[in-house]
């Protein structure tokens, strides 16, 4: 499985959850297999994903899932000491890793060699860390959902891309009609 | 140990609504953080790199929160493509208390070297920026922490050697 179709595995577990999401490939199959106001798209900035999910957990009460990716992460180690010492249980971090720089031609990251995030993870004191192969990756999603504890789960996946189009919506709409979805019903 | 400033500003953010700040220390910037440890209306979450915190600020900001991240100047070498392609690109409010070392009364000479260059990185990425250096310009942090909600900016207020060693 490539990390298209974990994602589309994973629409019914996360369509109606607060999704932050990784820039460049995976935004733009998220967005082609299932926009919804819900999802926050990063259309720049390498390395943020998790840093945005785990604000955004802190801020509100809402099941929060960043979608992010290994080459994402390594980028920003730092966030994985951050989120393990600022616990929210409304979070979740998905680190799809290919073990490869997906959006730029697939080049090989450190995770894909010697360097094991969920390792990583661990060591910077995350409590739940959960490493599975991509085809369950749903059931992990799941699973942690009804937990009600912060977790990360590590997606060991092939690396791949499925061509799909970049995102053209407005970035203030993205962030706005986001906004009024983590706001609804509070 | 913290002094009135310090306290007066915590103040300030609380008064208007500020419930979320991360920080990168600095010396200058140690009775602030003090007493945010003690201020039960903001979290504080201490963040690895300054551009980890405008990303922990951006989210907060989509939740509903209003976020503040205070920072060292010499960090503007870090944050550019954040500021750039985050904060300005997505119209997000981020109010940037920066310690502005390298100025007059500055022991560390390599600190200089970054200060040469901070109004002119905040110039050219178009950052409304305030420069504290007398305790009376503290007067304005309220303004300005109105202004940066109304504009949906990153604003940039600079607190140099001076401001922060005047006699109480």
């Amino acid at each position: 499985m490539i990390r298209h179709d974990v994602l589309k595995s994973l629409i019914p577990v996360i369509s109606d959850h607060l999704v932050v999401c990784n820039i460049g490939a995976p935004s733009q199959e998220l967005h082609s297999l299932d926009d919804q106001p819900s999802n926050f798209y990063m259309l720049g900035t390498m390395g943020l994903a998790s840093s945005i999910g785990l604000g955004l957990a802190l801020a509100q009460n809402k099941p929060v899932i960043a979608i992010d990716g290994d080459g994402s992460v390594l980028t920003n180690l730092g966030t994985l000491s951050t989120i393990a010492n600022n616990r929210s249980d409304n979070f979740i971090l998905l680190i799809i890793d290919n073990g490869s720089y997906g959006s730029t031609g697939d080049q090989p990251t450190y995770a894909g060699r010697k360097t094991s995030l969920t390792a990583v993870a661990k060591a910077c004191g995350c409590d739940d860390v959960v490493e599975c192969a991509a085809a369950d990756t749903a059931d992990a999603v799941t699973t942690a959902l009804a937990a009600g504890r912060m977790t990360v789960i590590v997606s060991k996946c092939e690396s791949g891309n499925v061509k799909v189009p970049v995102i053209t919506m407005d970035q203030v709409v993205i962030g706005e009609r986001f906004r009024a979805e983590a706001a609804r019903g509070t | 140990m913290a002094k009135d400033i310090d306290r007066r500003i915590v103040s300030d953010l609380v008064e208007n609504g500020v419930d979320f700040v991360t920080s990168v220390p600095c010396k200058q910037l140690a009775g602030v953080l003090e007493v945010l440890e003690d201020t039960q209306a903001i979290r504080h979450v201490p963040s690895n790199k300054e551009d980890e915190g405008m990303g922990l600020c951006a989210g907060a900001y989509l939740g509903g929160g209003k976020p503040v991240i205070i920072m060292q100047n010499t960090a503007l070498g870090v944050v550019v493509n954040t500021l750039a392609t985050l904060i300005q690109f997505y119209h997000m409010p981020l109010p940037m208390l920066i310690s502005y070392r390298g100025e007059v009364g500055e022991p560390v000479a390599c600190q200089v070297e970054m200060a040469l260059h901070t109004k002119a990185i905040l110039a050219q990425l178009n950052i409304p920026t305030y420069h504290f250096h007398t305790p009376v310009d503290a007067d304005e942090l309220p303004g300005i922490l109105r202004h940066t909600a109304m504009c949906r900016k990153p604003v940039a207020i600079l607190t140099d050697a001076s401001f922060w060693s005047a006699p109480e």
